[in-house]
């Protein structure tokens, strides 16, 4: 027993995150494990469905997620083969701020070389062929029409128009059959050559390999690639809207879903840890939460509401969301914004606040405890230029947090009253 | 398997890795623990897995299983009612639950310093969990709306729900896991604490815990928190069969929807020992036709002839009853269901008739043999694993012996296992889309912006 509570002494970092920039400018963050033979990278680029033109909604998305669809060297099913046979994940992604490819490989030399080569080529070569496209851009215009007969997709697509009614945040929401059915493939391309370049890149990489070898390996995946493209805009600030927003869609399903948001929070916020901690109170501490208890423990409404904040290089939301059935919507609703009001007009308690603290510190541990989770964060520390200490200071600026901090914060940066709602359930009028 | 050892022993830091063992202990009261240390972080996982669930269930008290799962965290006279969540929180913790048709299963990950507290807490709640009927009746309200979101409004899950009652013939296994809402109107609480004074005991139990342990001295401390709670007499169980071959049944239903679902169903075995040789086929069968990116029927349906948006599959083999293989997939725009199940079951046909290829076969070794690498970054999985093999009562040992086996499947084990699917007539289950965006868009223009 001596030895474990020895163990749990140390400092959380147990990792040593080791970061430098490759001959082409791009950053490349690297923790060594070398428990288990596998091997995590992530490489990502300024390139999220942010970056779309207002114009061309989609080409974003469509431009990494087929990265893994075919290269100059490879098309699709000969891609697919040597990937599979290599026993090794390399797919491609696209989110609201960033896209790229992910890798996880075994650590042996031959494997993790072949599965680098690959990625290499896919983010240098994309083939985006157009029969691939065209058959992606059916799926896309299928899923989308899937979707929006689903209420929770609804509401969530809502939200975003009445949070980001403007702003490239809420291009996402804007996607429709027109827009997906008008992607070329010269807007891939285009999009391709202005968002995948070297010094556009960050690189995480973390598991059973050497610096050396970690060093090497970043070197490959951009080989080729143009050192730089031409500078993106800066992304604008959130302008928010001085009244809430409200809206209520008829939908036939047995319960109403009921969300309600605002932009918040950014990545480098002044207010960040006071915002994050006091939404583990609010709504984002599960069982511990005010929302949970109430409208689940205390009143029955429904399976879970919660609350997430977003912190994105612009203000990301704050989201509250839950479903219930129809005859409760109103009262549901009242009761959550309720929760809301008198949370942000006197704060945590002292006791809420141990025990956020006490589970946020705590559980630090446990958020690095597969490599699968370590690099998300180091790929988010990469991508926002996160200092280095950052996990390492992390749970001494939660600790130091007080009720008032966050009582303070919170009034500062949240007007209940600017809540934008969507209610999708019912008939829709009232 | 000799390639993936000799890697192990390559990686550096070894040596702690070689010394990391897994003990196992039978408690006096019949309770079953496995430990198995894993040191990469200072973290625990524990799952306590009773064997019961919605297969023990009779008509008429369906989802009393599942609602006893609530309840479990309802409280003790020690531990009242939303305690033993909010102490997991407090220790850095997270926990849940969940329920299946054979087991149901608490976990929690903690610091590994933690982990007594939480054992102690869950020895507590085997024996004297005490609830309220206030808290009963509350959480029957939160079970129907996880039952309306979950399966009412959710067009998978109706279908899935459909799907189990149309292929299964025993009422049992055909009874959903939450339970028929008309059950979950009428249940009482006297009927959940029958139920958990007729299961809950130590020799229905395995408790696993994978993590930054001594397993020794865990299995010391697990003797002394379970030890004394008396086994139980258990009440005689469904037998869980499904031996009867398939009645070719089908159903719908409807949802609002864009896109009609459909299943293709047959039976298929467990692994009930570990030299069958049947639910090995099958696994390989079910990696050939939807394990990775070159499977057989995305790369079929949905890439070379797009009859489908998406296909997928299903088969568990590591379950303690018989089981379902199922084929799926949502129809294109101008496909009816019928060309869609015409197509996955030509693939099996196709199997049956010319086997598959060397590289194929070759392939899903690669990836069974890289897996279990893969699977070694999570504990939570670890545990899992270990969990199923003794639900299954192959026993935790059997790990490596089935890895082995389904390493050993040959091309032509693959072709028998897609011939027994093929000389059945499967099950189909269509779910048929309701419009609805012509109702949103009438609303939508009578006022939708309130202020």
């Amino acid at each position: 027993m001596m030895i474990l509570w020895l163990a749990v002494a140390l400092p959380a970092q147990a990792f040593d995150i080791q970061r430098w920039t490759s001959p082409d400018g791009a950053k490349v963050l690297l923790v060594e494990r070398h428990d288990n033979p596998i091997v995590d990278i992530d490489i990502t680029f300024d390139a999220g469905s942010r970056r779309d033109a207002p114009d061309k909604i989609g080409v974003a998305d469509m431009a990494n997620g087929l990265l893994d669809t075919g290269t100059a060297q490879d098309d699709e099913e000969a891609l697919r083969v040597k990937i599979s046979d290599l026993a090794v994940t390399i797919s491609s992604y696209g989110e609201l701020e960033r896209g790229g490819v992910r890798i996880r490989s075994l650590s042996r030399a031959d494997t993790l070389n072949a599965a680098v080569a690959i990625a290499n080529q896919m983010l240098v070569s994309p083939r985006y062929d157009d029969k691939v496209l065209q058959r992606e851009k059916s799926r896309a215009i299928a899923g989308l029409r899937q979707n929006l007969t689903q209420p929770g997709f609804l509401a969530d697509r809502a939200l975003d128009t009445l949070n980001y009614p403007q702003h490239p945040y809420g291009y996402g929401a804007r996607e429709s059959e027109a827009s997906l059915a008008a992607i070329s493939r010269a807007d891939l391309q285009r999009f391709h050559a202005a968002h995948y370049a070297a010094n556009n890149a960050v690189i995480a990489i973390v598991g059973d390999l050497t610096r050396a070898q970690a060093q090497q390996l970043a070197e490959r995946l951009l080989q080729g690639l143009p050192e730089s493209a031409a500078p993106l805009a800066a992304v604008p600030p959130v302008a928010l809207n001085k009244n809430s927003r409200n809206q209520r869609i008829a939908h036939p399903a047995s319960q109403a879903h009921i969300m309600l948001g605002l932009p918040v929070i950014t990545r480098d916020d002044p207010d960040y840890y006071a915002l994050l901690t006091g939404n583990y109170i609010l709504g984002g501490g599960g069982f511990d939460s005010r929302l949970m208890k109430v409208l689940r423990d205390q009143k029955g409404y429904t399976y879970g509401a919660s609350s997430s904040l977003s912190p994105l290089q612009q203000a990301g939301p704050l989201t509250i969301g839950f479903a219930t059935k129809k005859a409760s919507a109103q009262a549901a609703l009242a009761d959550a914004r309720q929760v809301v009001a008198d949370f942000v007009a006197q704060g945590p308690t002292e006791a809420e606040l141990a025990q956020a603290k006490a589970n946020i510190v705590g559980g630090f541990p446990l958020r690095f405890d597969s490599n699968a989770k370590l690099i998300g964060y180091l790929s988010v520390m990469g991508f926002y230029n996160l200092p280095d200490d950052f996990l390492d200071a992390y749970p001494a600026k939660i600790e130091a947090l007080t009720t008032a901090q966050i009582r303070a914060a919170w009034q500062r940066r949240l007007n209940p009253a600017q809540l934008n709602t969507v209610v999708v359930g019912g008939n829709g009028g009232e | 398997m000799k390639a993936k050892r000799i890697w192990l022993a390559a990686a550096a830091l070894s040596a702690a890795l070689a010394q990391a063992q897994t003990l196992s202990a039978t408690l006096d009261n019949g309770m079953k623990v496995v430990v198995k240390e894993d040191a990469r972080a200072p973290v625990a996982v524990s799952q306590l897995w009773y064997r019961v669930g919605s297969q023990d269930e009779h008509s008429g008290k369906t989802g009393l299983s599942h609602a006893l799962e609530h309840m479990m965290f309802k409280g003790t006279d020690s531990v009242p009612a939303g305690e033993f969540s909010r102490k997991v929180a407090a220790w850095g913790g997270n926990d849940n639950a969940y329920t299946s048709r054979e087991v149901t299963v608490y976990h929690q990950t903690v610091a590994a310093r933690h982990l007594a507290d939480v054992l102690a807490m869950e020895a507590d709640r085997m024996a004297n969990l005490n609830f309220s009927n206030a808290d009963f009746d509350n959480e029957m309200k939160v079970i129907r709306e996880e039952r309306r979101q979950r399966t009412e409004d959710n067009p998978s899950g109706k279908l899935w729900e459909l799907m189990n009652q149309t292929a299964f013939r025993q009422p049992y296994n055909r009874a959903p896991v939450i339970g028929h809402m008309a059950d979950l109107n009428t249940l009482q609480a006297a009927d959940l604490r029958d139920w958990y004074r007729q299961w809950y005991a130590p020799n229905n139990a395995t408790l696993v815990i994978v993590g930054d342990v001594n397993a020794k001295a865990t299995l010391h401390t697990v003797r002394q928190l379970f030890g004394h709670l008396p086994a139980q007499t258990l009440p005689s169980r469904h037998s869980g069969s499904e031996a009867a071959a398939q009645r070719g049944a089908r159903a719908q239903t409807s949802a609002p929807s864009e896109l009609p679902m459909l299943s293709v169903v047959y039976s298929a075995p467990s692994l009930r020992q570990v030299d069958d040789t049947l639910p090995y086929a099958l696994s390989v069968l079910y990696e050939v036709l939807a394990g990775d990116g070159t499977a057989r029927l995305q790369k079929n349906w949905v890439r070379q002839q797009p009859l489908a948006v998406a296909v997928g599959a299903d088969y568990d083999m590591l379950t303690r009853t018989d089981n379902l293989f199922v084929l799926m997939g949502y129809p294109a725009k101008g496909v009816s269901t019928q060309q869609l199940q015409a197509a996955l079951q030509s693939d099996i046909a196709a199997i049956a008739k010319n086997g598959i290829s060397a590289a194929e076969l070759q392939r899903v070794r690669t990836q069974a043999e890289a897996n279990r690498e893969y699977a070694k970054d999570s504990m939570s999985v670890q545990a899992r694993i270990i969990g199923e093999l003794e639900n299954t009562g192959l026993g935790w040992q059997a790990e490596d012996e089935v890895q082995r086996r389904l390493l050993a499947v040959s091309a032509a084990d693959v072709q028998n296992a897609a011939r027994f699917l093929q000389a059945q007539k499967p099950t189909v289950v269509v779910l048929k889309p309701l419009p609805v965006n012509s109702q949103t868009a009438t609303a939508m223009g009578g006022g939708n912006e309130l202020h």
